[in-house]
């Protein structure tokens, strides 16, 4: 029998509405999961069962009098770079170790409008600077297929919760890969939305001209639910998109022939995993059976630059950004001295982690006198380049679909002390993150028992024609609602 | 470790650089972390100058990927957090104040 943790959104959100089961039976069902898995997987910094409780009772009251949502009553965890208001948001950091936001963030009223169901707020990579969670002030989270291996990041504990069973949905937030890649290496499905779609009112900066908030599901419905809820324009964000968000829903249970979706050479290149590159190769025919225009042909020769530029651009923004955190008007105040300046030093040493000192200084090199030109005005010279190549492929093509990662997830700390092999993981998310594209990761397969995933890109907002291929692609395949053996 | 390899050594960063980037971003860091961020700095960098061969003469540079520019808001009063939310999360406060360690000797 299907225990009610295991149901994606919209099947809960049936359930719910036929009076087959309440959103307090779903949440104390998630939380009972939760705790059963939450010592092997580390999921969470937070969990946050009074106020799950309180807002199921209160999802009820909703579906009572015909005020309910999509996502009314159900359980979600929120990546603990967001600011949720009352609750404990720390970034993964011992410099916000007990911070308790004052106001809240944008995505989370979104999600209280709605009624969902906070269930815990999920460990991630210390300022989400990494790309296995290893970074985080709160120990590592384990992937739930295997819990040797890291979950993917920075995002990695929403979604190994969702993937585990430990919530339903999640919000993670993605800079240069930080949705996608977890979602592919836990196998669920994460998008991150075009830039400036959901507002970061209210979300810790890393990289301002690339964070971005968005979904993680168990299948696409669920992703393009969430993303329906969230986005739109804020004008508390001076970046927030002010066009009306697309109709996603009307993407889903569409057609795709005829749909032109280019696969660039760049992406399947050495140090691409053949497990890897075989599931991906095997999703593209399954697209070419749907009807769809595969195009081997298409060639994006910057996209080996993309690396460069990001690991340039974020962290100088990321240094300049991290400058707040001073122990002066809130957070962590190292009290060893009696001097001012000193007291900033040995609070940012005691307060940040290794990974998050090093790109701060990364940045800082960047930025220095003399070295402006040749790396961080380089860099955004090359980023137009990035971007010019994607418009042009996107007079051609609808998608461009590659592999999310070269590799299935790999064994904690073997890239750990290695930063430069850690950023090599990025290689297939940073291209879409610096032209600010669209990119969703879903499940495609299965290599040496863990998943694999596969990226669909989109042009500048143009989410529904993503959805609308991942959808097709999932219900082709018999696909969503991949939960970890755990 | 990686070994460093004979063009990476013309740009590896020294101790004194390290340490005057430790002084701008006001991390105190020590001698240990000194030669470790040494070595990984430099390696990092290495791997960035293959953006050298990128012709990017007349290219404009781009700040960031949203079709939008100079967003201002009315300059008019609106809510925001009280006095005592903020210093609520201050580490100490003095009358009503945020207090700080000496900043004059």
């Amino acid at each position: 029998m299907t225990e009610l943790w295991q149901l994606t959104a919209h099947a809960a959100n049936k359930g719910l509405r036929g009076r087959e089961f309440s959103s307090i039976e779903l949440t104390k069902s998630v939380l009972e999961r939760l705790h059963s898995v939450e010592p092997a997987v580390n999921a969470f910094i937070t969990i946050t069962e009074k106020i799950a409780l309180k807002q199921a009772k209160e999802a009820d009251k909703k579906f009572s009098s015909g005020t309910a949502t999509a996502l009314t009553g159900i359980p979600i965890g929120i990546k603990d770079l967001i600011i949720t208001k009352g609750t404990r948001t720390t970034a993964g950091s011992q410099i916000l170790g007990e911070f308790i936001p004052p106001y809240n963030s944008h995505v989370n009223e979104k999600l209280e409008q709605a009624g969902t169901v906070m269930i815990g707020k999920t460990n991630l990579d210390e300022f989400a600077m990494g790309s296995s969670t290893e970074h985080s002030a709160f120990g590592a989270t384990s992937n739930p297929w295997d819990i040797n291996r890291i979950p993917g990041g920075s995002s990695g504990g929403s979604a190994a919760a969702v993937s585990a069973g430990a919530c339903i949905i999640a919000l993670g937030s993605d800079t240069g890969g930080s949705i996608r890649q977890p979602a592919a290496l836990c196998g669920v499905v994460g998008l991150d939305p075009t830039y400036g779609r959901v507002s970061r009112f209210g979300v810790i900066a890393f990289g301002s001209s690339l964070d971005q908030v968005g979904p993680i599901g168990r299948d696409v419905e669920d992703v393009a639910t969430i993303l329906d809820c969230i986005g739109g324009h804020d004008p508390r964000d001076s970046t927030s998109n002010p066009e009306p968000m697309p109709d996603l829903r009307h993407y889903l249970d569409r057609e795709i022939k005829g749909l032109r979706i280019g696969v660039p050479c760049e992406y399947f290149i050495e140090g691409l995993e053949d497990g890897v590159r075989s599931q991906v190769e095997e999703a593209l025919l399954e697209f070419e059976r749907l009807g769809c225009e595969v195009d081997r042909t298409l060639s994006l020769p910057m996209t080996k630059h993309a690396l460069a530029v990001y690991y340039l651009i974020a962290p100088s923004e990321a240094s300049s950004n991290l400058a707040r955190y001073d122990g002066i008007k809130y957070g962590l105040r190292n009290e060893s001295s009696d001097e001012i300046w000193e007291t900033m030093e040995r609070t940012r040493a005691q307060g940040f982690g290794e990974e998050v000192k090093r790109r701060i200084m990364l940045g800082t090199y960047a930025l220095s006198a003399g070295y402006y030109d040749k790396y961080y005005l380089k860099a955004q010279q090359v980023r137009t380049l990035i971007i010019q190549e994607f418009n042009d492929a996107f007079t051609k093509y609808d998608l461009i679909i590659t592999p999310t990662t070269p590799d299935v997830a790999f064994p904690m700390k073997q890239k750990v002390n290695d930063p430069y092999a850690m950023y090599l993981n990025d290689i297939y998310t940073l291209p879409s993150a610096v032209a600010g594209l669209p990119a969703l990761s879903m499940p495609c397969g299965i290599s040496e028992g863990l998943p694999v995933g596969l990226q669909i890109i989109g042009n500048f907002g143009q989410e529904g024609p993503i959805l609308q291929a991942a959808h097709a692609y999932e219900r082709a395949t018999n696909g969503g609602n991949l939960l970890a053996s755990l | 470790m990686h070994e460093l390899k004979v063009y990476d050594q013309r740009m590896a960063l020294s101790k004194e650089q390290i340490q005057h980037l430790a002084k701008l971003a006001r991390i105190e860091i020590t001698e240990e972390e000194i030669q470790q961020l040494a070595s990984q700095l430099s390696d990092i960098l290495a791997h960035f100058e293959a953006l050298e061969e990128v012709n990017t003469d007349d290219v404009i540079p781009t700040a960031h990927p949203a079709p939008l520019r100079n967003i201002m808001r009315s300059d008019e009063i609106g809510a925001s957090l009280t006095r005592e939310e903020v210093l609520e999360l201050a580490p100490e406060t003095e009358n009503g104040l945020i207090r700080v360690k000496a900043v004059l000797e």
